[in-house]
């Protein structure tokens, strides 16, 4: 399988007052396409940090991040918006859906920066909300969806523009047990049936089973590979 | 959905905080449109729209509520230079009510529209006016205004001039209207008889006029015989002001105040008003929407994209605002026209104040959403997510 993700060398420190704060130090990562990894760790070892530099949302401070092909170091802020826009979906804990929008509307968001006609970005956005399930909820605003159906639409908007990466924080952080099984079968389905490329940071082990990998990280560091 | 609908959706993420916002722009924007009117009637309102390069105005030096005697009419006719001279003034009065309200002068009928032939009136009508002790002429629209037709008994009740039997009412008889020359404005002016007038009136009043107006034989003189005519009843009982009857005009209505200086500061006050608390609403929407801007910017739209949508929403708001304004401003302008058309001239919405309110609303919409929007910009999507 070609790889869709190499980090090489990776560090990332933030400064807070007068004081640096390395969060990540010598990250050397590979993810090839189709993978589903996991990510697992304490808080504060680096997982979501690691995240946002591969879903370009960060720079790292040194080192090289390409994803698909890209070199994200290289891109500036307007073409890494869109470089995400066509590559990346993104799954937060808290769906960070628009609540003045419903269930369609949040879905198409990304397609409005497409090309794509009135009625075809309409298409596209009822299929995908018919791959997660919720055609029947089309029209509903997040504030009437429970927090699984919110979170089903957060993932049709992640797929929406068919990217080859989706890339997952703490997906099920903020859902009961049996919703958060629906939502990583979901994603396996996304992983299995549709080629997606997974990476989700999660702290529950439940969560990591339904990867095909899951990488350990401490302190800024990865440390472990543990096979699934 | 578009961008547009993305806009417009964010716009009423709190629906009544927004609906508050727009009431006040609503209320705003309907204030500019009837102070800018007004305004604009009385600077342009010539003797009531009478404006002419060759025509002088004598009223009285200290107030022009004071009056003239008629003497001095010859007195200027002999003055090298004047051509002719007529006379008009306030009469007051009502007819019904207060509210229906337009000026009312008594005149020479020959001599007055003989001055000024802006004035369109057939000979007919004009003799009947000349030849009926208690005949009166009115604008064509007044008559329409109030629904008069000729022959009609018209009631006045003085509030300035009683009769000489102490009643204040006083009727007159239309037998005649007259319309502005095509490219004038028409003013809503009710003239009558001076003749009768002064022979009706009680004392007060009897003998004097309001204002005289002057034609000049060559109106390059206009400087000299204005000077030569204050200078011959300097020194008299009645000592006079002349100026042109654009100057008259601005005279009468600085009676009341400076128009354009107190609409000005209104408008000034009311908009630092609007600006200062849309602005506040706009910066707190901003922040209770942080997350949700950096979700936009993490599924595709640029910092620059992002900065548009915020000033778009804040520009948005004020537009809507402001259309409101204006239309309900339309919708007020008949009540308003009959109100104060009769003392102020044309009271009505130009293009050119339409254009200026929607101008200002989009400056306004700039102005208070500028802040916002570089914020958004300057927005990075880990901080953003983090600080939900």
């Amino acid at each position: 399988m070609a790889e869709i993700v190499n980090c090489r060398d990776v560090e990332k420190t933030f400064i807070k007052g007068k004081e640096a704060v390395e969060v990540l130090t010598g990250i050397n990562l590979t993810v090839d396409e189709g993978d589903f990894l996991a990510l697992m760790g304490p808080s504060g070892s680096g997982k979501t940090t690691l995240l946002n530099l591969i879903g370009g949302l960060d720079h790292p401070t040194a080192g090289t991040v390409s994803v698909s092909g890209s070199n994200l170091n290289e891109l500036s802020s307007s073409a890494l918006a869109k470089w995400r826009s066509v590559n990346i979906g993104f799954i937060f804990q808290f769906y960070n859906l628009l609540p003045v929008l419903n269930a369609r509307r949040n879905v198409e968001l990304p397609l409005l920066l497409t090309k794509l006609s009135r009625s075809q970005r309409i298409k596209n956005a009822a299929t995908a909300l018919e791959i997660v399930g919720l055609s029947d909820r089309a029209k509903h605003k997040p504030g009437e969806l429970s927090g699984g159906e919110q979170q089903r639409v957060a993932i049709a908007r992640a797929i929406v523009a068919d990217p080859a990466l989706l890339v997952c924080d703490e997906p099920t952080g903020d859902l009961d047990r049996d919703t958060a099984d629906e939502i990583l079968e979901l994603l396996e389905l996304l992983n299995r049936d549709h080629g997606k490329t997974i990476i989700i940071v999660t702290h529950d082990p439940k969560a990591a089973n339904h990867a095909q990998r899951t990488l350990y990280m401490d302190k800024g560091k990865l440390v472990e590979e543990v096979a699934a | 959905m578009s961008i547009f609908g993305l806009m417009w959706a964010s716009l009423f993420r709190k629906r009544t905080r927004t609906l508050l916002t727009l009431l006040s722009l609503i209320v705003a924007f309907l204030l500019f449109m009837l102070l800018q009117a007004i305004s604009n009637a009385f600077s342009t309102s010539g003797s009531f729209n009478l404006v002419g390069i060759d025509r002088l105005v004598v009223t009285p030096k200290y107030s022009i509520i004071d009056s003239l005697p008629i003497n001095q009419q010859q007195q200027m006719l002999n003055l090298e230079g004047v051509a002719a001279v007529t006379h008009a003034g306030w009469f007051g009065g009502n007819y019904q009510e207060p509210r229906n309200f337009f000026p009312k002068y008594p005149v020479e009928p020959y001599a007055y529209f003989s001055m000024y032939s802006e004035l369109v009136i057939s000979q007919e009508e004009l003799d009947a006016f000349a030849n009926t002790r208690r005949g009166a002429v009115v604008a064509a629209g007044l008559a329409e205004r109030y629904e008069w037709e000729l022959g009609d008994i018209i009631p006045i009740q003085g509030d300035i001039y009683s009769m000489q039997d102490g009643s204040r009412l006083w009727e007159f008889e239309l037998v005649g209207t007259f319309t502005a020359r095509e490219g004038e404005s028409e003013a809503p002016l009710f003239l009558f008889q001076y003749e009768y007038f002064t022979e009706a009136v009680a004392a007060y009043g009897k003998d004097q006029v309001g204002w005289w107006t002057v034609r000049l034989s060559d109106s390059e003189q206009a400087a000299e015989v204005a000077n030569e005519i204050d200078k011959l009843f300097e020194n008299s009982r009645d000592p006079t002001r002349t100026a042109t009857e654009d100057e008259f005009s601005r005279q009468f209505a600085s009676q009341l105040g400076d128009m354009g200086f107190i609409t000005a500061m209104i408008m000034s006050a009311v908009f630092f008003t609007i600006v200062l608390l849309t602005g506040n609403t706009m910066a707190q929407a901003l922040r209770e929407r942080i997350p949700e801007l950096a979700v936009l910017k993490t599924v595709g739209f640029s910092d620059g994209l992002v900065s548009l949508l915020v000033l778009g929403e804040a520009v948005l708001l004020c537009v809507v605002g402001g259309v409101f304004g204006i239309l309900l401003a339309f919708a007020m302008q008949d009540v308003l026209g009959s109100t104060l058309g009769g003392f102020i001239g044309d009271f009505e919405y130009s293009a050119t104040l339409i254009i200026s309110a929607i101008v200002l609303a989009i400056v306004i919409g700039i102005v208070i959403g500028a802040m916002p929007a570089l914020t958004a910009r300057r927005l990075t999507i880990v901080d953003a997510l983090r600080a939900r």
